[in-house]
Formats: structure tokens, C-alpha cells, sequence
């Protein structure tokens, strides 16, 4: 019998090691797996890679991921705290103690979705002709130049959505879903937080995340 | 005297020259105010990088929704006709060239179309990119809003970006607070052609404070944005 869910964080959070590389979905405050955030920043696991958006949501979430100087690589579009104030992440990196890759949001969204599909590495038109393609390998096709990028993979994703049935079948709300989608396909271990998990099963029309991406789900309300 | 536009009165030129039936990605900043400004009477799908094709006004009151956002992190609503997706389908649409026109925010445009728009360099703080590079490369068309010049006088519209690119020759269109020019793609080297210029501001003036080549369309006329304050 397939049950996917768990009873409590340290269930659902169970497992993960220092050193782990962390998929988090989320995008403003739409599908942020808060909950899990908060029990992962309590474990005090050190030597974290995380894989997210924008940073400041995995500060906003729990501070105590860089106040405890947890992470120590990061792979985002936004790499910026807000307002003028240097975040805590900002002189981190400074100060030589955290390193990160920026990557072009569309990019970031297809490395991760092509990790999940099994595609190694594919070309695009976003960033060449920028910095950001400098040193890079290079194509051109149809005479336009074209950057390599490669599939991006993680031990584990974190992700919200708004409901689940045992299955691990997920049904995301408004903008919900966002990379967490694709981090489920990319990540061996896949933990969602739901807002609800249902007591039927969901209909296979409004299943957006098939079970076999899922490994744990936790009822978790959403907290505003 | 020469009166330079506001912001919205930018946003509102800006939105002018969406057509009915487009499907438009609005950049943050100035950009997104243009959807406010746009003509009632036309059909204008919004998108939102993070999973909307057909944004509605900001939500008010009990339509709000904490897990209902756009790029910009405002709580909004969908439109009639409105879908959602995932990130990598919505950079999909965009990358695939699906979108129509993409309204971006610039810190520099050169006269051969290069938008700088995403690192300005600004000490003890990160670099943020978000779309705007896939936005930049991926859509058919780029139009750029920003001031024509820097507080301390300093073009924006420049021969050459000295900050980092976003994309390369990809800007058809500036609207900026004294002008509204085309990138002059028949010109060797580049440059920008006026099509409107703000009363009062004489053609001498905007050549001075245009920091690339500039000739002026042979309809060239003024620049009449609506009182929005």
C-alpha cells in the first residue's frame, strides 16, 4: 500500500544531512513550503547548497539559515536583500564565507526541469551576447549564438501546494506552483506541505503533480 | 518651459501602442503601471513570469489571495480567460517567442539596441537578473521605459552600455520623460530616431541630452500625455 504522508515535521524533514543540496520552491509569498523552512532551519545542518528564487525568501522564512552560516552555496536569480541595507546572505559573500551562481530566471526554471526529465544539457538565446555567457561553450544555430547550460539535480526539493491525496498527487492554487513543479522532478526526495490533504482521492484531471514525484506529505497550514 | 513627464504619464505613452488581442509582460517599476493605463475598449492579455497569462487588477479586500501573486509579489486577480501554470512553462512562452511585446525598465539603452537593465553595480549588494534577461531575448517585441537622463545629467541613451548587458540588439522603442524614439536599426553603428518630443523642449535639447547618435522622423510630433495626477 502506497501512504505518503507523515504525521510531523521531524518526519517529513527526516533524513536530510549536512552537505545536502536543498530545492525550495516559492516566488513572493506564493508556495513557500514556510513550515518545512522553519523545521529545516532548527535542524542546524551546516554545509547547505540551496537551490531557490530569490534568496531573501529563505532569510524571510528562517534567519537562522545564515545567522547560523548553514548554507554555503546558493543557485538563484536574486541574489539581492531588500531595500539598501546588506543582507545578512550579502556579507556573508563578502566576507568569503557563502559563494553563489546567478542564473537568468528562465534558465533557472529549465536547468531544473530538464534535471527531472533526464535531459543533460540544452542551448538557449537567453544570456549570450552578456556577461553572464563569457567563458561559457557556445553555438551558433540558424547563425544566432546560442549558450549551453547544464540540468540541475538535488537531494531533496521542498515545495508547497494546496492539496494531496496519499498518492502524493498534488493540486497547486493561483500561482502556487511555480518552480516547484519542476523541483520535484529533479530532487530524489520531494517533500510538499499542503494546505489540505484530501480524503479521496483527488480527480486525475486535477492531479498537476503525479504521485511519482512526491515522497512525503505533510498537512501544514498555510501562516499569515 | 519644457514640462517632463511623470512616471504614470511614461507608463500611460507606454500603453498607448499595446494593440487589442496582445499578450504583453510588464517589467516591474515603471512598466507595470502601464496595465492601468492601457485603453479600456482593448483586449490585452497579461503575463506574469511566475505563472499567469492573464493578470487582473491588484486584489482588493475579499478577493485577496495569499497564494495568488504576481512578478512583482502583489496580491492580484485573474482576468476572464486567465490560466496559470509553472515557471518553466511560462518561460516557455516566453522564451518560444509567444509574448508579444515585453515593457521593461532600462539603466541604459544603446543606439544598436542593447538594453542594460539588471546590475548597476551598487556596492555591498548582490546581483539580481529574475526574467529580464529571458524577457529580453524571448519576446518579439522590446519596449524600454525610462528617464532620458541620470540625476546628475548623464545620458541613458547611450553609443555604448557601460554597465553589464541584459541582452544584446534587442530594444525597438524608448518611451522616456521627453521623448518617444525607435532604435535606428538602419543606421551604421546605431543610433535613435525621435518620433515624439515633449512641448517646449527644443530638438537641440534632446540631441544634447541623447548620448548617441540622434535624427528626428520626418512626422516627428509632440509628446501629449493627459494630466494623471
Amino acid at each position: 500500500m502506497i501512504d505518503k504522508r507523515v504525521d510531523d515535521l521531524d518526519a517529513a524533514l527526516a533524513g536530510i544531512a549536512a552537505g545536502a543540496t536543498i530545492m525550495i520552491s516559492g516566488f513572493g509569498n506564493a508556495g513557500i513550503p514556510a513550515n518545512l523552512l522553519r523545521g529545516l532551519g532548527s535542524m542546524g545542518l551546516s554545509g547547505l547548497t540551496v537551490i531557490l528564487n530569490a534568496v531573501r525568501r529563505l532569510e524571510e522564512s528562517d534567519p537562522v539559515f545564515f545567522a547560523d552560516e548553514q548554507v554555503d552555496h546558493v543557485i538563484t536569480t536574486a541574489f539581492r536583500g531588500p531595500g539598501q541595507e546588506t543582507a545578512a546572505f550579502e556579507q556573508q559573500w563578502r566576507d568569503g564565507k557563502l559563494t553563489f551562481e546567478i542564473v537568468p530566471q528562465g534558465t533557472f526554471a529549465e536547468r531544473i526541469r530538464a534535471g527531472g526529465a533526464g535531459v543533460p544539457a540544452f542551448y538557449t538565446p537567453t544570456a549570450a551576447g552578456t556577461p553572464l555567457a563569457e567563458g561559457r561553450e557556445q553555438r551558433d544555430f540558424n547563425g544566432q549564438a546560442r549558450v549551453l547550460e547544464t540540468a540541475l539535480t538535488a537531494d531533496v526539493a521542498l515545495l508547497r501546494a494546496q492539496k494531496a491525496d496519499r498518492y502524493g498527487n498534488l493540486f497547486f492554487h493561483g500561482t502556487q506552483s511555480n518552480f516547484g513543479t519542476a523541483m520535484a522532478t529533479a530532487a530524489r526526495l520531494t517533500i510538499a506541505e499542503v494546505e489540505e490533504i484530501s480524503a479521496k482521492t483527488l480527480p486525475p484531471e486535477q492531479v498537476h503533480l503525479p504521485g511519482v514525484y512526491v515522497q512525503r506529505i505533510l498537512q501544514a497550514a498555510r501562516e499569515d | 518651459m519644457a514640462a517632463p513627464l511623470t512616471r504614470d504619464q511614461m507608463a500611460w505613452r507606454a500603453a498607448q501602442d499595446l494593440p487589442d488581442g496582445a499578450y504583453v509582460n510588464l517589467g516591474l517599476g515603471m512598466p507595470v503601471l502601464a496595465a492601468s493605463h492601457a485603453p479600456r475598449d482593448r483586449e490585452i492579455f497579461y503575463h506574469s513570469e511566475n505563472g499567469i497569462l492573464g493578470v487582473g487588477p491588484v486584489a482588493q479586500g475579499l478577493e485577496i489571495d495569499p497564494e495568488l501573486v504576481d512578478a512583482g509579489s502583489q496580491r492580484v486577480t485573474l482576468r476572464d480567460g486567465a490560466s496559470v501554470f509553472d515557471s518553466a512553462a511560462s518561460f516557455a512562452m516566453i522564451r518560444g517567442g509567444h509574448i508579444d511585446i515585453t515593457i521593461l525598465g532600462g539603466f541604459q539603452v544603446a543606439g544598436n539596441g542593447d538594453l542594460a537593465n539588471w546590475d548597476a553595480k551598487v556596492p555591498n549588494k548582490g546581483p539580481l537578473i529574475g526574467g529580464a534577461m529571458d524577457l529580453a531575448a524571448g519576446a518579439k517585441a522590446v519596449h524600454v521605459i525610462m528617464r532620458h537622463n541620470n540625476s546628475d545629467g548623464s545620458a541613458r541613451l547611450v553609443s555604448a552600455c557601460s554597465y553589464p548587458l541584459t541582452a544584446p540588439a534587442c530594444v525597438k522603442r524608448v518611451y522616456t520623460d521627453l521623448a518617444v524614439l525607435d532604435v535606428d536599426v538602419d543606421r551604421d553603428g546605431g543610433g535613435f530616431v525621435a518620433r515624439e518630443i515633449i512641448p517646449g523642449l527644443s530638438r537641440e535639447e534632446l540631441t544634447t541630452a541623447t548620448g548617441a547618435p540622434l535624427i528626428f522622423a520626418p512626422d516627428c510630433c509632440d509628446l501629449l500625455a493627459p494630466n494623471l495626477a
